[in-house]
């Protein structure tokens, strides 16, 4: 398909197209990642929208064009950098017993002729769709009971539990694509499966195991539901801290906490971005290419 | 592999399975036929200097300790599914003989909570997900089309609605489409009315909530096209090419044909995705104007009272939605995994 047989006019109205997808995805962030360091007056202002962008209230508040009052606000008055803490470890963890549990399964489904392995992918399928409300609304009433509810280790491993038919899937595609016999050639050489699993195929599957990880890594950081019902407020994660923000927030006119806070929870998943868009293009791509 | 190595491999993801995911889903079903317990009522005789009179009083000491005994409530069989804030038969059977109009009947129903909600579900699965196809292969063939220095960059910026939380995602949308926002202020001094609002009106909301839901899933229908895009059979192109196809007869008799399995595959992960559509509402606070059975299991959930049977109902016949979105695509495994061993 030579360019040059293509019309401009075409080519025009492609790009301008993109142009246009572009502006809509990055401009909602780059707008409120720079509104954040403004006052209220001005990210939220009827007169005029320059004003957010200059921000002339800002000025005469704070004597300077930026400020970090948002920031200082929600992360230090209002205690934001606990919920930072807290989903740091329910992601980490979530992510590390996911990958152990998920390789494990997903390598006996790729090397299973059998056909229950075939099964057992269509009901994590079916496991997949549930709504996560839905598996929320079973688990509060036995939580309560047992005294489960509110604890971090109850989220994650009911994450795990949540992440696991995707994890399966993913990792059993990226197990097919390593020959078979690598590993049998092992088990003649005297490994044991579990022997042949860990020092033949793991080491040659890393590319796969960190792309999964990585969308573990989103399913946990971006959850609402579970972690919203699951976790007392002491312990709460940043997002479900993010919504119950806008209750109280809004009476006391501290809109730019919240602000504050969801500009810093978006950092660091644009940071992940800059770094594994490979990955995550790859990822996104596993299931459906290869079948 | 031997069954018993099988079964060792994939023993711990299993157990994980079927205690996190297939219990709960038991669990629902029973908490579904419980109703929470009747408060216990004790008559005490008052008996003063002008008679005696009998009250009714409330026992609280007794209430608690058969809550306590009892966690569960009492059984309430199929009461709590039939219910005006579920299926509500009697309400529909006396709003179908009442109705003179089919107008009239349908604004009835959508005052029924669960008929609300199940339809802006549905209206969000069904518009949403065949805008997200169209968009996100438009965005792919567009930038299947620029320089390669410029493809990077434009998958960075694509990714951002669908990687950022969908919470946060929707109240970045949020601010700006407030009254006092970007987008919320310009509109308003557009069509010069300073009392327009888009959170007032419930179209606008629907609209709002559906154009968020785009934004959000299109950068994952972009992506899985592109990568197809990318294994398009040059020699299938070229004698198209040679007979005379144009651009356009191209992509429609080359390229969507080759398109088409990964279209079935978004399509699904989209039903899936979109038919649990929850927090958008939450970020929108649309709760006045829209809610999806995703929502109103939350709202049951977190009331001051929870009521884990009405929550339990609600989630066990959007179990059974989800249950008949995916029949077609389970049958249709099936029938293939036969035909291969046949």
């Amino acid at each position: 398909m030579g360019a040059s047989r293509r019309s401009t006019a075409l080519v025009v109205i492609s790009t301008a197209l993109v142009a246009l997808w572009v502006i809509l995805a990055a401009f909602p962030f780059l707008w409120t990642l720079w509104g954040s360091f403004k006052v209220q007056g001005d990210f939220f202002s009827r007169s005029d929208w320059m004003n957010a962008l200059t921000g002339p209230l800002t000025q005469e508040q704070t004597g300077g064009a930026f400020t970090g009052q948002g920031y200082w606000g929600a992360w230090v008055e209002s205690g934001f950098w606990r919920n930072v803490v807290n989903t740091g470890i329910v992601v980490v963890c979530t992510v590390v017993i996911s990958l152990t549990l998920g390789t494990l399964g997903g390598y006996a489904l790729a090397r299973s002729g059998f056909r229950y392995a075939f099964w057992l992918l269509m009901i994590a399928l079916v496991f997949r769709a549930m709504p996560h409300i839905t598996l929320v609304s079973g688990y509060l009433l036995p939580f309560f009971e047992w005294n489960l509810w509110g604890h971090l280790p109850t989220a994650i491993i009911v994450l795990v539990a949540i992440n696991q038919p995707f994890t399966l899937w993913m990792l059993h595609s990226f197990f097919l694509n390593i020959p078979k016999d690598l590993d049998e050639s092992a088990m003649v050489d005297g490994c044991t499966r579990f022997q042949a699993f860990r020092h033949v195929i793991m080491p040659v599957m890393w590319p796969g195991v960190i792309t999964t990880g990585l969308f573990s890594f989103l399913l946990a950081y971006n959850d609402f539901a579970v972690t919203a019902m699951l976790l007392s407020s002491e312990n709460q994660t940043m997002v479900p801290r993010i919504a119950s923000f806008l209750g109280s927030v809004q009476q006391e006119g501290n809109v730019m906490f919240a602000v504050a806070a969801v500009v810093s929870a978006t950092a660091p998943l644009f940071v992940l971005i800059l770094f594994f868009q490979r990955q995550i293009v790859s990822g996104l791509t596993a299931g459906a290419v290869k079948g | 592999m031997p069954h018993r190595t099988f079964l060792w491999f994939i023993l711990p993801s299993l157990t994980a399975m079927i205690l996190f995911i297939a219990l709960p889903i038991v669990s629902v079903v029973i908490q579904s036929l419980h109703v929470e317990h009747e408060q216990v009522l004790v008559t005490v005789e008052n008996c003063g200097p002008f008679g005696c009179t009998e009250e009714t009083r409330v026992d609280r000491a007794a209430t608690e300790a058969l809550r306590e005994a009892q966690p569960l409530g009492r059984f309430n069989g199929l009461g709590t599914y039939l219910d005006r804030r579920h299926l509500a038969t009697a309400e529909v059977a006396e709003a179908w003989r009442s109705s003179e109009t089919m107008g009239q009947f349908w604004g009835r129903l959508m005052n029924l909570p669960f008929y609300k909600a199940l339809a802006f579900t549905l209206a969000y699965t069904f518009i949403v997900t065949p805008l997200v196809l169209v968009l996100g292969l438009a965005i792919a063939l567009g930038v299947n089309g620029l320089p390669r220095l410029m493809r990077g960059p434009t998958i960075f910026f694509s990714l951002l609605p669908m990687i950022v939380t969908p919470l946060i995602g929707s109240l970045v949308l949020f601010w700006m489409i407030d009254a006092d926002g970007v987008i919320g202020a310009t509109l308003a001094r557009l069509f010069d009315d300073p009392n327009l609002s888009l959170k007032a009106s419930p179209t606008l909301t629907w609209i709002t909530i559906f154009v968020y839901g785009v934004w959000h899933s299109a950068p994952f229908a972009f992506i899985v096209f592109y990568a197809g895009l990318q294994t398009v059979p040059e020699e299938t192109l070229e004698a198209a090419m040679i007979d005379g196809a144009n651009r356009w007869e191209r992509i429609r008799y080359v390229v969507i044909p080759h398109l088409m399995p990964l279209a079935v595959f978004i399509t699904l992960m989209q039903l899936m995705d979109n038919f649990r559509v929850f927090e958008p509402i939450v970020g929108f606070q649309a709760q006045a104007s829209a809610t999806s059975l995703s929502y109103i299991i939350y709202s049951d959930l977190r009331g001051d009272v929870q009521q884990f049977g009405s929550a339990a109902a609600t989630s066990v016949l959007t179990i059974l939605g989800v249950a008949i979105l995916l029949a077609p695509v389970l049958v249709r495994t099936w029938r293939d995994f036969n035909r291969k061993r046949a």
